[in-house]
């Protein structure tokens, strides 16, 4: 049995922990050649992390804006899944749906689905979700203003920052041999055609390239049997 | 810088239609076996290709350096269950110290 006060003391971690790292964004944003405005206004209005760090990282590698911002839309795509399964534990509709959408991020979906009870469901979306929101611009904007002032992001390993963040991301996904498969096919694939393609869509060809083929090979369900 | 702003644009609006269109499906779809394994698909594929990208391209070259060391540091410490936001200033701090050198 899991107490209110618990679901918010949890949601109020993850909101703590994963809102601080807008400090990197704003720094590695306004150092790969966004301004500050543009910066903040990726993390108040897109709000979305995985999207917002592709998109600067494309802008930063000499990346068509338009293709960084494809990217980052077709990143942002595993938000509509999350919505898919909030939907019916949420049970939103007009101005609230419209006002919830925006919170709808990796973290606000882990604290709320596997709540037990619609309320505590409510309780780990919101307060996660807004949590993060208020303290991502925040750190956003601090990152923003300090990263004109330090220099080069690399200088203090933000580089790397960036893909261990997304290494955290992906780690609790990776919980079977047919998922780390799908990973390491993506990876492989992306890497293949760096050399040949522009700026941000390695990403989309390995990616879209490691679905198709987990559409079409999946040995997972028993009734299907082994392959 | 317009085109910066477009490319924003973009964002905005379609990140937004996502989290919104989410919302808004209606349950039995959810429910189908495509969505489910596509839902499960997209993150890992996803990440798997940014994260190699990440850490070893180089405009369109490929190369190994201290984000390789950063990215061994992160996940040698997921092994050991350590949160978050430690892994990714472990990491960068490991990146920093190697360029030192």
């Amino acid at each position: 049995m899991t107490t209110d006060r618990s679901v918010i003391a949890n949601s109020l971690g993850v909101g703590l922990a994963t809102g601080t790292y807008g400090v990197s964004f704003g720094a590695i944003s306004t150092s790969s050649g966004l301004s500050v405005l543009q910066t903040c206004v990726l993390s108040l209005v897109v709000f979305t992390g995985a999207s917002q760090f592709a998109f600067i990282g494309i802008i930063a590698s000499g990346g068509n804006p338009i293709t960084g911002a494809l990217t980052a839309v077709l990143l942002g795509s595993r938000n509509l899944f999350y919505g898919l399964s909030l939907a019916p534990k949420l049970k939103l509709r007009g101005p609230a749906r419209l006002a919830s959408a925006h919170f709808v991020i990796d973290e606000s979906t882990a604290m709320a689905v596997t709540r037990e009870t619609p309320h505590q469901t409510r309780l780990g979306f919101y307060w996660t979700g807004i949590s993060i929101f208020i303290l991502w611009n925040a750190m956003t904007f601090a990152g923003a203003l300090a990263g004109n002032a330090i220099g080069d992001p690399k200088q203090y390993g933000l580089d790397a920052a960036v893909g261990a963040a997304f290494l955290a991301l992906l780690w609790p996904r990776l919980d079977s041999w047919y998922a780390r498969a799908i990973a390491l096919f993506a990876a492989a694939v992306a890497l293949g055609v760096v050399p040949v393609t522009a700026a941000g869509l390695p990403i989309i060809i390995g990616g879209g390239v490691a679905v198709a083929l987990g559409m079409l090979w999946h040995p997972q369900p028993p009734s299907e049997g082994a392959e | 810088m317009t085109a910066l702003w477009g490319g924003i644009l973009i964002m905005v609006v379609g990140c937004f239609a996502l989290k919104y269109a989410g919302l808004s499906v209606p349950e039995r779809v959810l429910n189908h076996p495509v969505t489910v394994r596509a839902a499960n698909l997209i993150p890992i594929a996803l990440l798997g290709a940014l994260i190699a990208v990440q850490v070893f391209a180089e405009g369109s070259s490929l190369q190994v350096d201290a984000r390789l060391l950063g990215l061994g540091v992160a996940a040698v410490l997921l092994m050991l269950r350590v949160p978050f936001l430690p892994v990714v200033f472990a990491a960068a701090l490991a990146a920093a110290l190697v360029r030192l050198i």
